[in-house]
């Protein structure tokens, strides 16, 4: 190992933290954009360079400040942490990068270097809480993402996002509060912070109430900052009012991020040792998967509003990445992880296509949206595709996941087929609600007769289209996400039967 | 004797925090609030933790009252929306508190030496300190050094409040307050005329400083460090700007110095890992930084604590200042 891979874990978070109060600092017009987005590719870069190490076989594990774990704080990186570091970079980088133009529109330019800031913020928040294997650094990192993605979430003009953002706020104190009490908890049981460690010495302690307890709040906590069904209610307001490329970007990882801490817990932490935790955690999470699809999906077949319609299909999406996880076995966990990954790809596409689109719609209810693709094909075009793999057509990264999913319900029993009809009848659903959209703007005549609208930008685009044919390449060479998914879900069921 | 005061702290702790709760006059609910951090404050101080307590007093029941204020200031004095959902909220509530209250039923004892707590990384920690860092205080230890990654994580969620405040309050208003405006016009600024608050609180504002800079180099040797004293210099700053009005505290601290003060404060503290890494060691290890190891980490958990003290002075009057100037718009 180079001593710069060595440090990749550390600087993976370090570059873009420390880039923040710098691009706080640059007034110059456009300059906090790009030291942004060189940041982020950095970022992207160094997720790369760890997902190739964690290909090869390496196990990253970098003790800060050169103090040993448990006495100092550890950071480890592994191929579940290297799918989702990939997933929160990359989706970073593309919304940057076509969302110029958008973001120019809804932040003043004296306000930028602030908003830069935050999004640099959110990038290492998520990124810190992905390397870390200590609890209580997890939530010092939770607090920088979440304070910093109330900030971007609220960035825009639309002064909607305001009430929206403090639900979220609320929502996501509540969430880290019962997470920290959780930690608190099991503190206090085991006296020691470190995951790897924490796994160890709770297996001495793991029948005592406050463990029981702890297990609890940790997974309640986590749900609600994952936007778990029925604790999804600050979702679909705060992604409809934030700025468009703020929603590309969080909508692809953020709550993504809460659900790998949630399956890292509950499989690494209190699996191995809790006795029956196994079938708690299935009993208490395939009925909310379940009807996460199905009332999720419901919803968004009568929403007008395309972002809240996407919005709502991103808590059903949620119940997929779920249902995999709870059937606990390794092919449903690795279909649940390959899903994190597809469906960022398939969500982020959408909304960058809905932000090019609202470059000239500023209003993006359905029936604004009437013939819209005659005067932007490519957008449209592109949001096809992306809706194509958002359903789970042959070809598309959606497919993919969605067929594991499927397979991995079939060897779960009897209950397998029920929760194969879930899956179908989610489908369908899906269906209906991309299909409303794409027929309102393919074949709907315009309203707005003789006015002139024009194509999105050109760069705009070009990132636009790059997303979508992402999730066709994805859909064909499914080789790297299925690796680092079936091995992530290996390593997290251990020694699991 | 210890846990009976405990006892009578907590029963204050939660009927103050049902009275919060249950008042609708908002500048009650911060007086109160200022209550509650002092009692927290005290528990803290009982159970030896006086770094917390420290911290708590300064922040919870300094600054966070006068920021409470000022944004007071900004709306109005009176719960105006009622509260939906009550039954719900104190369904939460309730069902939170009966299940931490089941398991506590199989925590240890309080004050147990035998507790996990005092068995596994507490006693390395108080063993290796000396021939690691040897600083008399191993709270600060722990903070700046084992745990510094912690602490450089927690600059940085301080950081991010300060520039999501400045942010948000920087948008334009969409129909200004003409009523604040006239107010303001017709009232003095600041505390000028009132002789005696102006002449006591200019007294006493370098006492404040200086017992700022002392909590912030005293901290390697009782409670202190950077939190507190970034706390306690911004009270100063803050309580200069309540008697003699804001402007002439801007013209001390500009705006932009202060988001300056901000990001150099988290920069330095980030600036000490990354020398670890050029010096080849880790992100954040201070043995390297000078030839003897323990004097490096002595170095670097003052480098930090300056760092620190920085941002929390720079955010906290950002955070005032965006308050006090929205007022003016």
């Amino acid at each position: 190992m180079t001593p710069l891979e060595f440090h990749l874990p550390a600087l993976q978070v370090a570059a873009p933290m420390l880039l923040a109060p710098v691009v706080a600092l640059l007034r110059p017009r456009g300059l906090a954009w790009a030291a942004t987005l060189v940041a982020s590719l950095m970022a992207l870069a160094i997720a790369i360079g760890l997902t190739q190490g964690a290909l090869s076989g390496e196990s990253f594990s970098y003790a800060m400040g050169g103090w040993e774990p448990p006495y100092g704080i550890e950071l480890h990186v592994d191929m579940f942490s290297a799918l989702v570091l990939l997933i929160v970079t990359g989706a970073s980088s593309i919304a940057l990068m076509a969302g110029k133009a958008s973001l120019d529109k809804a932040v003043e330019h004296s306000r930028q270097p602030l908003f830069y800031s935050a999004w640099l913020l959110v990038l290492s928040g998520l990124a810190g809480i992905l390397v870390s294997a200590d609890a209580f650094n997890i939530f010092v990192f939770m607090e920088i993402s979440s304070l910093a993605s109330y900030i971007v979430v609220a960035g825009g003009t639309d002064r909607r996002a305001l009430p929206a953002v403090f639900k979220y706020l609320i929502m996501g104190t509540i969430g880290a509060t019962f997470y920290l009490i959780g930690i608190g908890l099991i503190y206090m049981m085991t006296g020691t912070l470190n995951l790897a460690d924490m796994e160890l010495r709770i297996h001495d302690v793991a029948d005592q109430r406050p463990i029981l307890v702890a297990a609890g709040f940790i997974t309640v906590g986590l749900a609600l900052k994952a936007a778990v069904f029925p604790l999804h209610v600050w979702l679909p307001n705060a992604y409809t009012y934030a700025p468009h490329a703020v929603t590309a970007f969080l909508a692809a990882c953020a709550t993504k991020v809460s659900l790998y801490v949630l399956l890292r817990f509950d499989f690494v932490v209190f699996q191995q040792n809790l006795l029956g935790h196994e079938f708690q955690f299935a009993a208490f999470l395939m009925p909310l998967a379940v009807l996460a699809i199905l009332a999720g999906s419901a919803v968004a077949l009568f929403e007008s509003n395309i972002k809240r319609l996407l919005a709502y299909s991103s808590v059903a999406q949620i119940g997929y990445i779920l249902l995999g996880a709870s059937l606990v076995s390794l092919a449903g966990l690795s279909a649940s992880l390959l899903h994190m990954f597809n469906h960022a790809l398939a969500k982020g596409t959408l909304f960058l296509a809905v932000m090019a689109l609202a470059m000239r719609f500023t209003r993006l209810d359905l029936r604004h949206l009437a013939g819209s693709a005659q005067h932007m094909p490519w957008t449209m075009a592109a949001f096809v595709i992306a809706g194509l793999s958002l359903i789970g057509v042959p070809g598309t990264a959606g497919f993919i996941s969605k067929w594991y999913l499927v397979s991995a319900a079939l060897e779960a029993g009897p209950v397998g087929f029920f929760l194969i009809a879930v899956v179908v009848i989610g489908s369908l659903m899906a269906v209906v609600y991309i299909w409303r959209i794409i027929e309102t703007a393919w074949f709907e005549p315009p309203t707005e007769a003789g006015e002139v609208i024009r194509e999105a930008p050109v760069t705009m685009l070009a990132v636009v289209w790059l997303a979508a044919l992402a999730n066709i390449y994805f859909g064909l060479a499914t080789d790297l996400p299925r690796e680092l998914a079936a091995g992530a879900a290996a390593s997290l069921l251990g020694q699991l039967p | 004797m210890t846990v009976l005061f405990g006892v009578f702290l907590l029963a204050l702790l939660v009927i103050t925090a049902v009275a919060i709760v249950r008042t609708q006059n908002l500048f009650v609910a911060v007086m109160l609030l200022g209550i509650f951090s002092l009692l927290i404050a005290l528990n803290f101080f009982i159970l030896d933790a006086a770094d917390v307590a420290l911290t708590e007093a300064a922040v919870g029941a300094g600054i966070s009252t006068v920021l409470f204020l000022g944004a007071l200031a900004l709306t109005y004095e009176h719960e105006r929306m009622v509260t939906r959902h009550r039954a719900l909220s104190v369904a939460v509530v309730v069902c939170a508190t009966l299940v931490v209250l089941y398991a506590t039923f199989d925590k240890p004892t309080f004050g147990d030496p035998n507790a996990p707590v005092h068995q596994h990384v507490a006693p390395w920690y108080l063993e290796n300190e000396p021939k690691y860092i040897d600083i008399p205080n191993v709270v600060t230890a722990v903070l700046g050094s084992f745990r510094g990654y912690d602490t450089l994580g927690e600059v940085f969620v301080v950081f991010t409040a300060g520039i999501g405040v400045l942010f948000l309050l920087s948008a334009r208003p969409t129909a200004p307050n003409s009523r604040r405006r006239a107010e303001d016009e017709s009232s003095g600024i600041g505390l000028r005329e009132d002789l005696i608050p102006r002449i006591v609180g200019r007294m006493l504002v370098p006492f404040i400083l200086l017992f700022g800079l002392y909590v912030q180099f005293h901290g390697e040797y009782g409670p202190g460090g950077g939190f507190q004293a970034g706390a306690l210099i911004a009270a100063a700053f803050i309580l200069y700007a309540l008697v003699e009005g804001e402007e002439r505290t801007l013209e001390v601290l500009p705006k932009n110095a202060l988001i300056a003060l901000s990001s150099a404060g988290a920069l330095l503290y980030g600036g000490v890992g990354l020398a670890g890494i050029l010096l080849g060691s880790e992100f954040l290890d201070y043995s390297v930084l000078a030839s003897n190891p323990i004097t490096g980490q002595q170095m670097g958990i003052i480098l930090i604590e300056a760092g620190v003290g920085m941002t929390v002075t720079g955010v906290l009057l950002l955070i005032f200042h965006a308050f006090a100037a929205r007022d003016q718009v």
